[in-house]
Formats: C-alpha cells, structure tokens, sequence
C-alpha cells in the first residue's frame, strides 16, 4: 500500500528545517517524509482492528515536524520511521471482527492518543484510570513502540496511507449524519474543546482567542456551544479566519496586532504604556509562537489564566508581566475527561463524546476546503502552510484518490 | 481690477489637464472631453486695507440689538474671551492670525474699562487640546505670555463635570450644557473664524464651548442626513439644532458678544501659487513650480514631505468683520462667505471627482488617516452645495488620495479602533451609531488622553463617519484612486488604481458616457447648484 512515511535522517531533517524556514510547508519537498510503497502495520494484539482511512487532516503538529522544526522533547516517546496522520476517519476491515457494537465496515474516528489501554500496561497509571488519556505517562513503553499518538508510532501506521490499525479504545463510531469532512474534523475539535474548557469557567468572563486556524476556530466553536462566555474576542489575521470566527461565535473579531486595543476596550482598561490596567480574564493561545504567548500575558488581567492550546517548541519569552501580573499559565494537549458546564462534576463527559457534539452542532465539516491524494503531498503540505492566505482553513489528504485536488472554498 | 468670479469650464479636447491634489502631492489629470464640467473658485477677494482699523469699528459699531463692546465691559465684572481652535483656517493664516487681532482689540477695549477678570478658552468641543506652539500662533506670543502663565488661557474641557454648567433643554428636548465659566462670565464675547458657512452663529457657543451630552443631539447620523447640506443654513438639521440651543443659552441670560471674521481664498504662497491658478492661464514659472514641487515631494520622504506641507502658511487676507448679537452678525457672515466662495452651477451630474489634499479641520500638523479621508470628500467637500448636490442622486463620487492605512497615536487613537474594530464589522453609519458610539464615547481611557494629552475625543471618528452620512445615502458608488487597497476596502469603498479605471468603473453604476463634474478646490469653493 501506499504510505507517508516519515524517517529519523539528521541530513534531512537540516534540509527540511531550511526548506521550512525560506516557505512553510517546504519541508515535504526535500526532507525527511516520503511516498512509499510499504506492507500494511501488522495487528499489535488482538483487541487492535485494521482500518482504512478515509480522510486524514493535516494538522499544525504535522506541519512542525515536516518542517523540521518540532521540538527535541519529543526525541523519546516517538519512534521511527512513522506514517503521520493523526487526523483520521476511517472504515474498519470488512472481514475484522466487530467491537464495542461497532460493525465491521463502519466508518470510525480514531482517538489518538497511544495510552495505557492501547499499550496493554495493567495496572493504568492514574492519569488514564482517570480519564485523562492525554497525560498518560507510559506513552513510551508497553507491547508497541513509543509514540504519544498514532501517527507518531511506528507500530500503528497513520492516517496518511492506505492501511493503519487501532485499538479498541481509540475507536469511534461515526453517525450516519455526519459527513467524511465532518468526521475528520473531529479529531481537531476534540483538541479544542479540551483547550476551550481548560479556560474553566468563563460565563461573565471576557475570552480572547489568539490565532484563527483550525485550533482557533474549533476552540471558539467549543467555547460558544460548552463554555458561553460573556465576550469572546478572536484575533484572526485572514480574512477567511474572520469570517468563520464570526460565524462560529465570535462576537468580536480583530486583526493580530489589535488584540490588545480590543481587550483594552472592552475591559475599559486604562493604558501605561504597553501594559493594561485591566485585562482579558482568559487568554487561549491557538498559535504558540513566541509573540502569541508574549501577547496572551500582556492582554490578560492580574490573576488571569493563559490557555497554551498552539504547540509551541523552543521559544525565548519575558515573562516579568507574568510574573508581576501573577497569571496561570496553564498547557492544553489533546483530550481526556472534561469538567464542562451543565455536565457532572464526576466521570464527566469524554472529550470525543463533546466533540462529536461540537463538529455536529456547528457543522464544521465545513472547514475542510482542500483535499489531495497522497501523491501530491509536497502540495498539500505547501497548502496547508498557507492554508489562511489562501482561503482555506482545513487541509486533508483522501488516501483512496488518485485525482487532482478538489478545492471547495470556505 | 476686480476679483473674478467662479467659473464653470466645459473640458474639450484643447483643455489643458486638471490639477487635481493627491493628499501629499498632486498631479494632472485629463477629464473625459464633451462631458465633463471643473468648477473653479472665484478669485480671492480684495482684502481689507486696514484689518485693526475694521476690527476696533466692528466692536464699537455693533450689529442687531447690541450695545458697543466698550458699553458692555466695566470694573469688577468677569470676561470670558473664547477663541476658535487650530481646526480653522486652513492651511494656518500667516501671522498674525485674525484671532490674535481681534483678541488684542478686546483686551484692549477691556483693559480701558478696567476689566482684570479675563479668561481665554480655546473652544475645543470634542477636539484635541492645541499644543503651545499652536497657541502662539493663533493668538500671538503677547497675549499667550500675559495669559498662559496665570492659568487664564484655558482649553475648554468637554468631559470635566466640574466646568459644565447644564442650562436646560431645547423645546426639542435636546440638553445644552456648556462651559461653566462661559456661562457665568457677565460677558462671554466669541472670536470666530468663519471659513465656511457653517461656521460661526449659534454654532460658536453651542458647539464649541459644549459636552457630548449636548453635541449628541446634532452630531448624529439623522441630524447629518437631514442637512442638505449642512453648509446651508436654510436646509441644515445641524444649523436648526443648534439655533435651538443658542436662543436657549441667550434666554438662560448668558450674555454672548459675537464677533465673527471672513476671509479671502488667498489659500497658497508662492512657490505653490499656481495651485490657485486655473491651469490654461499657467506661465511657464508656474508649470515649472509644478513639475519641481510635484515631483520634489514625490521624492521626499514622508515625514519631511509632510512637514513641508503642514508648515505652509495661507496668505489669506481679512475680508470682513462684524461683532454684536449673534444672529445679525451670522448673517452678515454668511453673505460675506459666499461672497467669497459660491459658484453657480447648471445641474448635476453623474459623476463627482475630488483631489483630496493633504490638510482638513482634524489633521493639522498631523497625518490623514482614512477616516478623515472620507469625512473631508464625503463629509466636508461634497456637502460644500447650495440647492442640490453636484452629483445626482445614485451617483458616483471619486476621490484621488493616497488613504494610507496610518494614524497618529497622539492625536487619533480612538481612530484607530473605530477603524480596526468598528469599520471591519459594518461601515452603516446607523448601525455604527446604535452599536459603538456610547462605548467609545464613555470610554475611560479616551476620556484621560483628550483631557491631559491632545487627543480628540474618543467619539471623534464617529462624528467624522456621520460627517459623510448625508453622501453615503446619496451616491450609488464612491471610488478612491490611487488609495492604499485595503483601506480604502475597509472604508466600504472601491479603489482604482488611475482616473481612468474610475470612471470606467463608474460607468457600472451610472451607465455609459456618464457626465462628469469636478470641483477645483481648495481654494474652497461652495456650489451654488440650480
């Protein structure tokens, strides 16, 4: 089958970091990714199911590593060479058995995360007997290779391909009424409502949303169906962005560098220079750079708490104003259980089960505004780099097409 | 020989290019000949031969039911002199500034009657606070340093509760509460420039000496719409408001001394006197003055290209002064205005062309933002008409200026988030109006830089959006040539890159061979459209 494959070079990586650095998205065309014809992931145990993707996204973590440009941190709890793709709606093998009332044939959304359940380690640690499979501390061992998620494992294939497998655990069931584009886009969602609610409480609060892109926007549709804040700011820097953060319920949408005229005028702040007397209550970073996180401080009240939700690597802050300020500065990665509004206090819901929620009450199948066959990737990653200028938020591969993309503006 | 009058040229092929400004620059441009008309400003009238001398006659020989100024001062009583501020003329007179003669006159008057409880106010409104230098320059540096150092030369401060008086409402409903000094002074004399017919009467006192609780009531979108134009008084929502609020003050028994100036169109010295010129009378020392200034700001940086620009000084001369009650000296004044500036026109046409200059009420000695891009075309220069706009209704109006997307933080920072914030969700001034303004009006931080900084007030850009109201309802199109593209977008117009693209882009609107007028200003011209 054809497969994406991503392979541990040092030389390639370098020309990858330099491609990516003169063009985001460059890395695809002479780094460490290659189409390939390679033989399907074998089944790590018997409670895994073969799948075959139907769409895989191509999310912002891809693009970093692509571009050689992730951080060294991950060194450990990856292994290679791995197919990316994390992204994933897929149909279970026809002749696989059926699990959890899901029938063979049936279109699945994988849940990535490789916790304990997937890895075959009893006793779980806490995090997963808890519900938090995201901060799952044995992403590097058990009976499959590490890697934090499926596309990042050389065990289990990724979406990016004609064949992966999944464990009983990371599968999904998918609707009927869901449509391909809506089922991959719920994988992204996920991540951003567990960001959204990791804004805690937000009611009466003013809520800014730094960033536009698919975590951004996903955020904000999360935010305004779970969280219902009082004022929700998004600084969105295309006019694409604009318009779907309008559209998902904003209530105020501002170019990047009028964030914090915005906050300050909502919040009716007074101005000393840079720094506000008041302040946004909550701030989710969706960008993760370096002036994003800088900005998320400095907009953000005394007292108030900065949601880091945009991967961010190595970056070079002050962080006097949160110091001086005396702001949380709180990391959002992937999914678990949430404590969400109207919900229970206890066993609350899975992030999957509100993400489903989510995608289908905002229809954000809509998102998705470019699809190409594995064959074009170097076009597709170029795309997706650019995915903001160009009109489009949603980059994904169709693995089963052989055609020229179809492009559907937003 | 005696000045001519305005003139309506009918371009045909043998007509030499128009000038047409270009915000910091200018250039010529060719009209489409057999259907296009450029209106040209009468020349500048005569000035007075002796401005002192007429100034100290006005005061002495007043009009309407008024004593003399000198009957009207005595020992002990307070005085309150209020000024215009930077926003008029335009561009800054050459000293001495009319208001500084006229002042001087009035303290000389007052110290003859022994009057020491003087005071001067800048009658600001929502504007900016004048700089030092600003000062100097209206008022001369005698009167500022016999003033300023005592705390007796003061800008009036629309937002501090303590120095506002509220006298009551209009039969309208509408509050009028003004500076308190003012309205407790024995005597409260205005010193007026009246550029354009809207300046001056009631407007004087009602506006410039007034709070945004008051100005709310005509600096609306509906009161803007309903003044066609409001340059002209008998069809002006904006006059009729504030004639409602002025005999409110005078009935309150706020006794008003009104003196009101005109002045000719003399508006550039040389080298740039050609700009006054009608272009087929140009010498050779003019077109040369032309390509050399032309195309040496072209080249010159920015921020010296605009100093250059800002440190003209207008040669304009006094062409007449009346003092004494309001009304009768406000018509006076007017008469004397279009004296100066009307042109008859033969109907309107399909299409309005504007160069936009560099300067307008809001920027002096600063940069025109967009906003002040479209309150000076379609606020200011297309309701500068009498009878009927030069455009007709579903028209197109283009505008040639550079509309860069820049702002200055000192003097317009509330500018900058109505158009950041409030122009990137809707250009209706309506909506703009129910949505925004309290919110900026109300704001805090706004309130603390116009109060101790020289920042117009955080409602400001919202009267400049209602300023184009009245236009924005009646053209079908409005294009900017040679604008910054996404500004002028942001602005919720179109632009073009050449005259030409405009007016072909026009033609969408108003169909094909459309007829063109273009007005020649400054110097400034009003419309006389029959």
């Amino acid at each position: 089958m054809k497969a994406l494959v991503f392979e541990r070079s040092v030389a390639r990586l370098v020309a990858a970091r330099a491609a990516g650095t003169w063009r985001p998205g460059g890395g695809a065309r002479f780094g460490a990714l290659r189409l390939e014809e390679v033989d399907p992931p074998a089944r790590p145990g018997a409670d895994w199911r073969r799948i075959t993707p139907i769409l895989a996204g191509i999310c912002g973590s891809d693009l970093s590593t692509v571009d050689g440009k992730s951080s060294r941190y991950f060194e450990p709890i990856v292994s290679f060479p791995f197919v990316p793709g994390h992204e994933v709606v897929a149909r279970l093998d026809a002749e696989d058995a059926p699990t959890a009332g899901i029938g063979a044939g049936a279109r699945v959304v994988v849940e990535p995360v490789l916790g304990c359940a997937a890895r075959g380690i009893v006793p779980m640690c806490d995090d997963c007997s808890d519900g938090h499979t995201g901060n799952c501390r044995h992403v590097a061992f058990g009976h499959i290779q590490p890697g934090l998620q499926t596309g990042f494992c050389a065990d289990t294939g990724g979406g990016w391909s004609g064949g992966m497998v999944a464990h009983d655990s990371q599968i999904h069931a998918v609707p009927d009424s869901f449509s391909d584009e809506d089922a991959v886009m719920v994988e992204p969602t996920a991540c951003g409502v567990h960001a959204a609610l990791a804004a805690g409480p937000v009611s009466d609060s003013t809520v800014v949303v730094l960033g536009a892109g698919t975590l951004g926007l996903t955020v904000v549709a999360a935010l305004r169906r779970l969280a219902l804040p009082g004022h929700l700011i998004v600084a969105a820097k295309h006019p694409v962005q604009r318009q779907w953060a309008t559209e998902l319920g904003a209530d105020e949408v501002v170019d990047p560098g009028g964030v914090a005229r915005a906050v300050r005028r909502r919040t009716r702040s007074l101005a000393a220079g840079r720094v506000l007397t008041g302040g946004a209550d909550v701030v989710v970073d969706c960008v993760g750079s370096a002036d994003s996180v800088e900005q998320a401080v400095a907009v953000t009240r005394p007292r108030g708490r900065v949601v880091l939700a945009g991967m961010p690597g190595a970056v070079r802050l002050d962080l006097t104003p949160l110091w001086h300020k005396e702001v949380q500065l709180a990391g959002a990665y992937a999914y678990g259980t949430e404590t969400a509004p109207g919900r229970p206090d206890r066993g609350g819901p899975r992030t999957f089960a509100l993400a489903f929620e989510v995608v289908e009450a905002a229809r954000l199948g809509r998102l998705v505004g470019a699809r190409y066959p594995l064959e074009r990737y170097a076009e597709a990653m170029a795309h997706a780099a650019d995915a903001g200028r160009r009109g489009t938020v949603k980059v994904v591969f169709d693995p089963t097409a052989r055609t020229r993309p179809t492009w559907r503006t937003a | 020989m005696s000045p001519r009058p305005g003139y309506v040229l009918e371009v045909d092929r043998s007509t030499p290019a128009t000038l047409m400004w270009h915000g910091e620059g200018f250039h010529l441009e060719r009209l489409p000949a057999g259907r296009s008309r450029v209106v040209y400003p009468p020349e500048p009238l005569e000035p007075l031969s002796d401005p002192d001398g007429a100034v100290r006659h006005a005061l002495e020989n007043p009009v309407g039911d008024s004593a003399p100024l000198s009957a009207l001062l005595r020992p002990g009583m307070r005085l309150t002199i209020a000024f215009d501020d930077v926003s008029l003329p335009l561009p800054p007179m050459r000293a001495p500034d009319v208001r500084q003669r006229v002042i001087e006159a009035v303290l000389d008057a007052a110290a003859t009657a022994g009057v020491d409880d003087v005071m001067l106010v800048a009658a600001l409104a929502l504007h900016r606070r004048m700089t030092e230098s600003e000062l100097r320059h209206a008022l001369g540096n005698r009167i500022y340093d016999a003033f300023a150092p005592h705390g007796l030369l003061t800008q009036h401060d629309a937002e501090d509760p303590d120095n506002l008086v509220h006298l009551g409402l209009t039969d309208a409903g509408e509050d009028v509460e003004i500076n308190k000094r003012a309205a407790t002074s024995d005597l409260l004399v205005y010193v007026n420039i009246n550029l354009v017919a809207m300046d001056g009467g009631h407007k004087s006192v009602a506006t410039g000496l007034a709070s945004y609780r008051s100005l709310r009531h005509h600096h609306n979108v509906r009161t803007m719409v309903h003044s066609r134009s409001f340059m002209d008084q008998e069809h002006s929502e904006l006059h009729s408001a504030n004639w409602r609020m002025g005999r409110l003050i005078a009935a309150s028994g706020v006794k008003v001394f009104q003196i009101e100036t005109t002045l000719n169109t003399d508006t550039f010295p040389e080298p740039f006197g050609f700009l006054s010129r009608r272009e087929w009378e140009w010498t050779i020392r003019d077109r040369a003055a032309f390509l050399a200034s032309s195309r040496a700001l072209e080249r010159t940086p920015d921020r010296f290209r605009r100093s250059i620009l800002h440190g003209i000084r207008a040669p304009m001369g006094l062409t007449s002064v009346q003092a004494g009650e309001v009304e009768a000296v406000h018509a006076l004044t007017t008469a004397n205005v279009y004296r100066q500036q009307l042109v008859a026109v033969e109907g309107q046409s399909d299409i309005l062309t504007m160069g936009l200059p560099y300067i307008c009420p809001y920027n002096v000695n600063s940069i025109m933002n967009p906003i002040l891009v479209m309150c000076l075309g379609l606020g200011y220069f297309f309701n500068l008409y009498r009878g009927k706009p030069l455009v007709r209704p579903g028209g197109v109006v283009i505008l040639s200026h550079p509309t860069p997307w820049a702002f200055d933080p000192v003097f317009h920072p509330s500018y900058i988030d109505f158009f950041e914030q409030v122009l990137a969700d809707t250009t209706d001034p309506l909506e703009i109006e129910a949505k925004y303004e309290e919110a900026f009006a109300t704001d805090p931080w706004y309130i603390h830089l116009y109060r101790t900084g020289h920042a117009y007030h955080g409602v400001h850009p919202f009267y400049m959006w209602y300023w184009g109201a009245h236009a924005l309802d009646h053209v079908g199109k409005v294009i900017i040539v040679g604008g910054d593209q996404a500004a002028v977008r942001r602005l919720g117009f179109k632009p073009a890159s050449t005259m030409r693209d405009a007016l072909e882009m026009a033609e969408d609107v108003v169909g094909r061979d459309p007829s063109v007028v273009h007005i020649h200003n400054p110097p400034i011209l009003m419309a006389d459209v029959s």
